[in-house]
């Protein structure tokens, strides 16, 4: 039914959404933590960074990725250090560069969730002898669950639905960097109105689908705790 | 003798007001310098204003066909204004083929390109850039010069794709591909290759890229739409076109 181009796009964005999803979490819960219970003069300056990509213009900041990422950029020149070559053009390229773009769609949610906890719980655990990772693994996790949900969901979506920065660095390569957003663009553009109608339908049933199961379950999940 | 004076100053402002309209002009893309150049003689010549969006063609032709204002369109290609007059958006007979794009295999890197294209059958790099061939004139005619030359096959594995000419300019611009197929308009500047090395393509290599231009139907009437597209066939503005890299 559905043209085999669309769906190795379909499945490129699945599973770049998927990996950029887990590294967020992954590095955004301990940025989350910092910024919601230090008091340093750092943190203001820390926040202002985690949320500029918002501001940025995807395709701007996809222009000063490709050109950092390139061999005469900041990270080109690290990567190749390392051996890795220059990440453009690549699958790898597009997971960091969705990193940064949706770093605050996961890190703001987190970060709301743990500072509203508040002290008060934390400390009467400390005063039962929790440690500092019981308190942050049995107290301060679950009740953040909300708005790990929340981060997650975000964090998927706005990979989902990244373009521009994809488009900068991406070099639209089939099966590495051709996601559905780029696609259906290049059948709006080429006049294939048909092919890109398939396409975006079957990404919103997808989005749809996957946002009604994780907000259902996470639902049953918060009555059933409660 | 007040009334009188009272009238010459009305007949001393009145004509600029009258005559100078505004035209909303759609400009592809890589034609970007040469015609804000343009657009400013045109003003100094004839008192007209040109209002010029650049963009993407094909993105241009859904905004037209979907009521857009604009009423001069400069394409990248030829197909698209015939296809427009075709469905009754543009002025027939209004057609005309305003600059030829030529080809150009450059580098950023100075001596990486030679002067006949050799690179490309030593295949000494990662990544070609080439323009998307379904949507851009450029990346259709790279790819005919690579079937020309029997390389297509050989290089499909190092091409990366940018969605027009300004992108794929971009990725070897910024040295991520170490070559790639860009218009030579790109790259001139004041009649010469500005930085990095690169080989004119030979115009027998691929079918020629037409740009044509067109007056919209929102245009039929605008004295000023008219005027530009006489003013695009003058001497002056064909000097200017060449000076960017066009035939």
């Amino acid at each position: 039914m559905v043209a085999t181009a669309n769906l190795d796009a379909i499945l490129l964005t699945a599973k770049l959404a998927t990996v950029v999803t887990a590294l967020l979490l992954l590095i955004g819960t301990p940025v989350a933590w910092w910024l919601a219970n230090t008091r340093s003069w750092l943190k203001a300056p820390v926040e202002a960074v985690v949320a500029l990509p918002i501001v940025l213009p995807p395709s701007v900041l996809g222009f000063y990725l490709l050109v950092a990422m390139g061999p005469r950029g900041p990270i080109g020149q690290v990567t190749q250090a390392l051996g890795l070559g220059t990440l453009p053009f690549s699958f790898t390229g597009l997971v960091v560069a969705s990193v940064f773009y949706s770093l605050p769609f996961v890190v703001q949610p987190i970060q709301n969730a743990f500072a509203a906890i508040g002290p008060g719980l934390l400390e009467a655990a400390a005063t039962l002898r929790a440690t500092a990772w019981d308190r942050f693994f049995t107290v301060a996790l679950p009740l953040a669950r909300p708005g790990f949900v929340t981060a997650a969901v975000l964090g998927f979506a706005h990979t989902v639905g990244e373009f521009g920065v994809v488009l900068m660095v991406g070099g639209n390569i089939p099966g590495q960097t051709r996601v559905v957003s780029v696609q259906i663009y290049d059948h709006v553009e080429a006049l294939e109105y048909g092919q890109a109608h398939e396409l975006a339908i079957v990404l919103m049933g997808f989005s749809f689908v996957t946002l009604f199961l994780l907000y259902a379950l996470n639902r049953r999940a918060t009555m059933l705790s409660t | 003798m007040t009334r009188n004076m009272l009238f010459a100053l009305v007949v001393l402002i009145l004509p600029p007001m009258a005559c100078a309209d505004e035209v909303q002009v759609a400009v592809a893309a890589n034609f970007t310098a040469p015609m804000k150049a343009i657009a400013a003689e045109f003003e100094k010549a004839t008192g007209h204003k040109a209002q010029l969006s650049f963009g993407a063609t094909g993105k241009f032709y859904a905004q037209i066909r979907n009521g857009a204002p604009f009423q001069v369109f400069l394409s990248a290609d030829d197909e698209t204004p015939a296809k427009l007059e075709q469905e009754g958006l543009a002025v027939q007979g209004s057609r005309f083929t305003y600059a030829v794009g030529t080809l150009a295999l450059w580098s950023a890197r100075p001596d990486f390109v030679d002067a006949k294209g050799e690179v490309l059958s030593r295949g000494s790099f990662a990544h070609l850039a080439v323009a998307n061939p379904k949507l851009a004139p450029y990346g259709a005619a790279a790819m005919e010069t690579l079937d020309k030359l029997g390389l297509t096959s050989k290089l499909q594995a190092k091409f990366v794709q940018g969605e027009n000419i300004a992108q794929t300019y971009q990725f070897v611009m910024s040295g991520n591909a170490e070559l790639g197929f860009v218009a030579l308009s790109q790259i001139m500047k004041d009649g010469r290759i500005g930085s990095g090395s690169a080989w004119i393509v030979p115009a027998e290599m691929h079918r020629a890229i037409r740009q044509d231009a067109v007056i919209l139907a929102p245009g039929r009437d605008n004295a000023a739409a008219n005027a530009l597209l006489r003013f695009l066939r003058t001497r002056a503005v064909l000097a200017i076109i060449r000076s960017y890299g066009y035939q």
